[in-house]
């Protein structure tokens, strides 16, 4: 009988991804100057679960890198060394390496072995170095060779490390003696021999012997340069010895007497054999394609579709006669409604997922910019539908790059400023109505005006100085525009903000900016929630039924004849609560021919969009319902002024506004009032 | 009759494999993922055999042993601590907290076998 060790790869392969990015994500964010206890106990058994599993497995170049890690990180965790910044970074360098060497795996072709055996180097030679300055007289005595009980014939693993006298160093040959000298006492592995011409270079043998740590101790004492040995027991990376594999603390009795000395089992077994209860803890999702999931989206969005038309074929029945039908119908509104929610948010997926890229990034770049930044994240639970959460990542990355490029000063400038020498970037999600707002803020210089419109003019941009700061900050969009004087290795080459704007505007968001001098810059993505449903007010101009989306929606009235005001004879604005508004006749707008054009007997249904409010001239408010959007690119073609289209219960088509475009039209309306 | 094998072991990879192999060879194998999580499966019923890792988030594989030796049910059961460090300490540790032995991590799954049957038969 053999057993497959490949049906537990892909387990593995997981298992271990799950590991690194949780590493990945703890060494980031830890306090070199007060590390947690519990988070380096969990990065210490990350990096040991993985060295377990992949010797297991048969992965021995992670199980190599890992076990370097543990020890290194085993001696941080009990105190032995002082956690320093190099340390950390040693370990984002393995934690790199290793999620490549798992990627080979995965993809069965050959890793490089250079960075894993560099890696390993850089990772001992912080081991013994740096002990901790204040460090109790007990973690002084580092390593100490563990208490050896007397023992049947039974090998151990020593870890073995020491610098050779430069004598050696410099002669082969008399390394080759040594490591002669060694084999005779029991099996000796070279973990790291260092190259020839390195100085002071550690090396690190695996020796499996019965003789005493003494015994190689009085070797090396001849070869190593003085108080350079270190010798360690160890279960060792690579498979220990037959005879170390298992052992009993007591000799088993007897096997036949052995299930009689266990006391009755006070509940026996119900499985039949075979039948693994799953554990409590252990994964209970399943991986679904995306293209199933959007099969079941679309097939829900005909069933509501379906259940609308129902709904409204329904309303001419007698609720008398007819209860029983009129109560199951309501019955399956609900349900529907339900499904629709569960099934969309198969796909909805946290914010986390891009924003824990970030950390890393940021933690990164400082120290290649010589700049201390704090990253805080908020919000990252809020949901977004997946395919936004993966294009969002692209555009977000380039917005935290440049505020940490542009943004935030290096530390002596911060403190010349009177600010503190370590600069915030502030990265937060949330949802506001129906659309999701990604902010990132950073509290550096901010923008600089003048620059930027020098810039501008240099462009050719049409850049007058009576532009609103508003109106500057839009500059930094136009293609090719970049105001780093150098271009830095970080930010590239000026190709970026106006890529960023693209892809949001491709994901149906915007994009904008607000500065302050000295205080900060910060942007904010406007997406929305979902790209197939919308929550949405529909109403009626003369005979054509539009949808509003509901999210910006905030009020609707009838208004008096002294609300209205006109421009140039004409009106254009209402006074609402002493604010003036302006109004958009969607009759007009969209040449309704059959709409009313009284102000005072239609309603206005105020929205707000991106901070900008205005009123909607509409006839009547029909009601409110979730709609199914259909993209009118795909069906037909993009129409200005409105994102999409819908089928109504009663099986018409009815068009989705774009606010968005309207408020545009509006603003000029709004900056004529003022 | 079958008999029980308890595996704790906070890895699913590894927890797989040995459920896999132990199952392979007639055992039946209940999966937990750490030391509460093995202590809860243990006082719904009576295993023939405990295997644990060591180190586990929550309870580790040594408190397990030593709560598992509270228990009148347990006081006789083989409990194997399956662990990557075959380091003396380890081994007076677990010693001290009552486990019956210990068997080193990476292994050949037939080697597992083999071990078992030595235990439990």
């Amino acid at each position: 009988m053999s057993i497959d060790m490949r049906q537990f790869h892909q387990v593995f392969f997981d298992e271990a991804a799950e590991h690194l990015g949780q590493i990945e994500s703890l060494l980031v964010s830890i306090d070199l100057r007060r590390p947690d206890d519990e988070d380096l106990n969990a990065v210490f058994r990350a990096a040991h679960s993985i060295k377990g599993s992949a010797g297991t497995f048969g992965f021995s170049d992670m199980a190599d890198i890992t076990h370097v890690m543990e020890n290194l990180l085993d001696a941080v965790r009990k105190g032995e060394r002082a956690l320093t910044a190099d340390m950390v970074d040693a370990c984002l360098a393995a934690d790199d390496i290793l999620r490549a060497q798992l990627a080979g795996h995965r993809q069965e072709c050959q890793v490089d072995p250079a960075p894993a055996a560099a890696i390993i180097e850089r990772l001992t030679r912080l081991l013994p170095a740096a002990p901790v300055g204040q460090a109790p007289a007990v973690a002084a005595s580092a390593d100490p060779l563990p208490v050896r009980e007397s023992r049947g014939l039974q090998a151990d693993v020593f870890d073995v490390r020491f610098v050779p006298e430069p004598a050696v160093a410099a002669q082969p040959t008399l390394q080759d003696n040594l490591l002669d000298e060694l084999g005779r006492i029991g099996g000796v592995e070279i973990v790291y021999r260092p190259p020839p011409e390195a100085d002071d270079a550690r090396w690190w043998l695996k020796i499996t012997t019965l003789m005493p740590a003494d015994t190689l101790q009085g070797i090396l004492d001849f070869m190593a340069a003085p108080g350079t040995v270190e010798i360690s027991a160890t279960d060792g990376g690579a498979p220990a010895g037959e005879e170390t594999a298992y052992g009993f603390f007591d000799p088993l009795p007897d096997l036949p007497a052995a299930p009689v000395s266990v006391p009755a089992p006070q509940a026996p077994p119900r499985e039949p054999a075979g039948e693994a209860k799953p554990a409590a803890g252990a994964d209970t999702s399943i991986r679904i394609g995306v293209d199933k999931v959007d099969q079941m989206i679309n097939l829900v969005g005909e069933l509501v579709i379906t259940q609308a038309m129902l709904l409204q074929s329904s309303q001419g029945l007698d609720p008398v006669l007819h209860e029983r039908l009129l109560a199951s119908l309501g019955q399956l509104q609900r349900n529907t409604r339900d499904l629709q929610a569960s099934v969309m948010s198969v796909r909805m997926l946290p914010v986390s997922m891009v924003f824990s890229r970030f950390p890393r990034l940021v933690h990164d770049l400082s120290r290649k910019l010589g700049k201390q930044v704090e990253l805080k994240t908020l919000g990252e639970h809020t949901e977004l539908d997946k395919g936004l959460v993966e294009r969002l990542a692209d555009p977000l990355t380039h917005l935290i790059r440049n505020s940490l490029d542009h943004g935030i000063e290096l530390p002596e400038a911060r403190v010349a400023a009177g600010k503190a020498p370590s600069g915030l970037i502030t990265l937060s999600a949330s949802q506001q109505g129906g659309s999701i707002v990604v902010e990132v803020g950073d509290d550096g210089a901010g923008l600089d005006r003048a620059r930027i419109l020098a810039k501008a003019r240099e462009r050719g941009l049409p850049a007058p100085d009576s532009l609103s700061d508003e109106a500057v900050w839009a500059l930094i969009f136009e293609p090719g525009f970049s105001t780093a004087e150098i271009v830095t290795e970080v930010s590239g080459r000026g190709v970026g903000m106006d890529v960023v704007r693209r892809s949001i505007h491709a994901l149906g968001g915007r994009i904008d900016v607000k500065s302050i001098a000295g205080v900060g810059t910060r942007f904010t993505v406007r997406l929305p929630l979902t790209l197939a449903i919308l929550d949405g007010l529909s109403v009626r101009v003369g005979s054509e039924t539009y949808i509003l989306p509901l999210g910006h929606v905030t009020e609707s009235l009838q208004v008096s004849p002294d609300m209205i005001h006109s421009l140039s004879g004409e009106p254009r604005l209402i006074r609402l609560r002493g604010r003036y508004l302006p109004v958009v006749a969607l009759h007009r707008e969209f040449g309704v021919a059959d709409g009313g054009t009284d102000w005072c007997a239609g309603i206005m249904v105020v929205v707000e969009v991106d901070g900008v409010q205005m009123a909607l001239f509409v006839d009547e408010l029909l009601g409110q319902h979730q709609v199914v959007i259909k993209s009118l690119e795909t069906h037909f073609r993009r129409v200005k002024g409105f994102s999409g289209a819908t089928i109504l219960g009663d099986g018409r088509v009815a068009m989705i506004l774009d606010l968005q475009a309207l408020v545009a039209g509006a603003r000029r309306l709004q900056s004529v009032a003022a | 009759m079958t008999k029980n094998v308890l595996a704790v072991d906070d890895s699913t990879s590894i927890r797989q494999m040995v459920c896999v192999t132990l199952t392979s060879a007639g055992y039946t194998v209940v999966e937990a993922a750490d030391g509460c999580d093995g202590l809860e499966q243990a006082n719904e019923r009576v295993f023939d055999l405990v295997l644990t890792d060591l180190n586990m988030p929550r309870m580790d594989g040594l408190g397990l042993v030593r709560a598992l030796r509270e228990l009148p049910a347990y006081r006789q059961v083989p409990i194997l601590m399956l662990t990557t460090e075959s380091s003396d300490e380890m081994k007076s540790q677990g010693r001290a907290a009552g486990a019956t032995g210990w068997m080193v991590k990476p292994f050949d799954p037939l080697k597992l076998i083999e071990v078992v049957r030595k235990v439990i038969g």
